[in-house]
């Protein structure tokens, strides 16, 4: 049973917002000044020996203010990237695809897709190996084994045949997503499928329940705090998979592909850009997944 | 026990003949219960006392069917101990509470009766009840872990009661409770079973706990698990803690320690 936790001093107001926001913020400084730091170094040779070479005299100044504003630089300032973001998102309309709006929704599309059918897909796993001994002794190995194939290298395959069934578009990208998001699912939840005790398991015993009683009114809920986390892992591999299914298919719109074009025309900013999108989209799903948790969880529980 | 003016043999509502529980090991076979015959009648409280080792839960598991007996005769209201779970005979009080903690003290005390098909107005009306009879009115919206341990003790009684069972098995209910509690839980379930005349078997390995409590108390004894004696309590029904001062209630609980000391080989 949950012990009595130690009270914790109400904070209120703006003491409050500092008191949490204040950790992230201060890692967020620090990060920033880093990354200067390292934008400096790392664009400094190709600065001094495109411009700076020419006009002799240069200082400090002078070389920080270049490297921090390339066109194509070996790694892009943040402000550079924030500006980039900021551009595409308000200086283009929502479907168009220089909108990094429009290929978050498409990449997010697939996530969600993947997601579903992954999570579906764990737990139709998660219920069979709990409930036959056969299949658990059977299955279980192959669901460790098929993670150990490298995505990068299943991604091209799974879109080459599903294409030449005809499929494109979201499906196949989602299938990739799928296949990373089922394995924490199948996993937690059979980890949280047998996670009642013996007494528990009497209690009904006790009661004549049925199997199917035991399922829902024991095993189920007993398995959410096990589910919730697993979800938050799963959505946020799955967008991974989603990503990587659209680095090989040459795809015209999406995060990956924009990652790929970025690449193409070694336009690094572009590519950061993508990137930083892909992050936030990231926290996005997986905040609603913990949100999902919080209206989803009685408020018993501690 | 209620009169019998016509004579005609009573069918106690437990009967075990000759049972005998073994557990197969590589070294040496364990033997929980040897041989082990007890008749509990309509409307007694029988405690079943000894120490560690000597069977006492393991007797109440086998009335409950959740153990298997290797040999013997088990019979609960002249059904097989499977049939009569089936049939939800009784009602079973664990040593822990094992209350889900996703489910209010309600919903909790709801579980048996949902399961036994019970629609939701009448299975919550029924919960309402039996936690009022055990004084946790009031409480129906909390969560286990808002809860003291004689609190959610009680709520599993509660719980154990709520489908009506004409018997009621308890395991050490009471054993992880500090004594304040403990006694006041005692005197509480002592008016429950005074009021309502349920069978009630009690495990426990506290000497006060079952003299104050029972009707009859049944004195195990360990390796092999057996019954070494039957002590009748003769107290008055409606005692209270009090009781415990009295000379009868320390005769009685003298010989309860005589005969656990006995059954533990040659008084020591």
């Amino acid at each position: 049973m949950a012990a009595a936790t130690e009270p914790v001093p109400e904070r209120s107001g703006v003491g409050a917002l500092w008191f949490r926001a204040g950790p992230v913020l201060a890692v967020l400084a620090i990060v920033l000044v880093l990354w200067y730091a390292l934008a400096v170094w790392l664009n400094a040779p190709q600065v001094i020996e495109r411009t700076l070479s020419a006009q002799p005299g240069w200082g400090a100044s002078d070389l920080v203010r270049l490297t921090l504003s390339m066109d194509r630089p070996v790694l892009p300032a943040p402000h550079q990237i924030a500006l980039d973001l900021f551009d595409s998102i308000f200086g283009w309309p929502v479907d168009s695809p220089r909108n990094l709006l429009y290929h978050a929704a498409v990449t997010s599309s697939a996530t969600l897709l993947g997601f579903v059918m992954g999570t579906l897909l764990g737990a139709v796993l998660a219920v069979a190996v709990v409930h036959s001994r056969t299949l658990d002794r059977s299955l279980f190995p192959w669901i460790i084994a098929s993670q150990t194939v490298p995505v990068l290298a299943i991604a091209p395959i799974i879109i080459v045949i599903l294409g030449s069934m005809g499929m494109t578009g979201v499906f196949p990208k989602a299938i990739i997503s799928m296949y990373l998001c089922f394995f924490p699912v199948a996993v937690a939840l059979v980890k949280g499928l047998r996670s009642p005790g013996v007494m528990e398991m009497e209690l009904l015993h006790t009661y004549a329940a049925s199997r199917r009683d035991t399922f829902w009114k024991l095993r189920v809920p007993a398995s959410l705090p096990f589910l919730f986390p697993s979800l938050r892992v799963g959505i946020a591999a799955g967008l991974v998979g989603a990503i990587v299914g659209e680095l090989p298919t040459g795809a015209q719109a999406g995060l990956g592909a924009r990652l790929l074009t970025g690449s193409y025309y070694g336009n690094t900013v572009q590519i950061w850009s993508a990137l930083v999108m892909s992050a936030l989209l990231g926290l996005a799903l997986t905040g609603a997944v913990a949100l999902a948790e919080r209206l989803l969880t009685p408020g018993g529980r501690r | 026990m209620p009169a019998n003016p016509l004579s005609i043999p009573l069918i106690p509502t437990v009967e075990v003949q000759g049972v005998s529980v073994v557990y197969p090991a590589r070294e040496h076979t364990v033997t929980a219960l040897d041989n082990v015959s007890l008749a509990i009648q309509d409307g007694e409280f029988v405690s079943l006392i000894g120490p560690s080792g000597c069977g006492k839960t393991t007797l109440l598991r086998v009335i409950a069917d959740l153990e298997q007996i290797t040999s013997g005769v088990v019979r609960v209201n002249d059904m097989s101990t499977q049939q009569a779970r089936l049939a939800r005979a009784y009602g079973y009080v664990f040593q822990a509470p094992a209350l889900f903690p996703w489910r209010t003290v309600l919903a909790n005390v709801c579980l048996p009766l949902e399961i036994h098909g019970l629609d939701k107005a009448k299975a919550r009306a029924t919960a309402l009840e039996h936690l009022e009879r055990v004084g946790l009115q009031g409480f129906e919206g909390k969560y286990p872990w808002q809860l003291s341990g004689g609190m959610q003790q009680r709520v599993s009684i509660a719980r154990a009661l709520g489908f009506e069972p004409k018997l009621l098995m308890m395991d050490e209910p009471f054993g992880a409770l500090d004594e304040i509690t403990r006694d006041r839980l005692n005197e509480q379930l002592l008016r429950l079973w005074e009021r309502e005349r349920r069978t009630v078997i009690f495990v426990t390995h506290s000497i006060p706990e079952a003299v104050f409590l029972s009707s009859r108390i049944v004195v195990m004894s360990p390796r092999p698990g057996r019954i070494v004696d039957v002590i009748e309590s003769g107290l008055p029904a409606d005692r209270t803690l009090d009781i415990r001062d009295t000379p009868e209630f320390a005769e009685i609980a003298h010989r309860v320690r005589m005969s656990l000391q006995d059954g533990h080989g040659g008084g020591h």
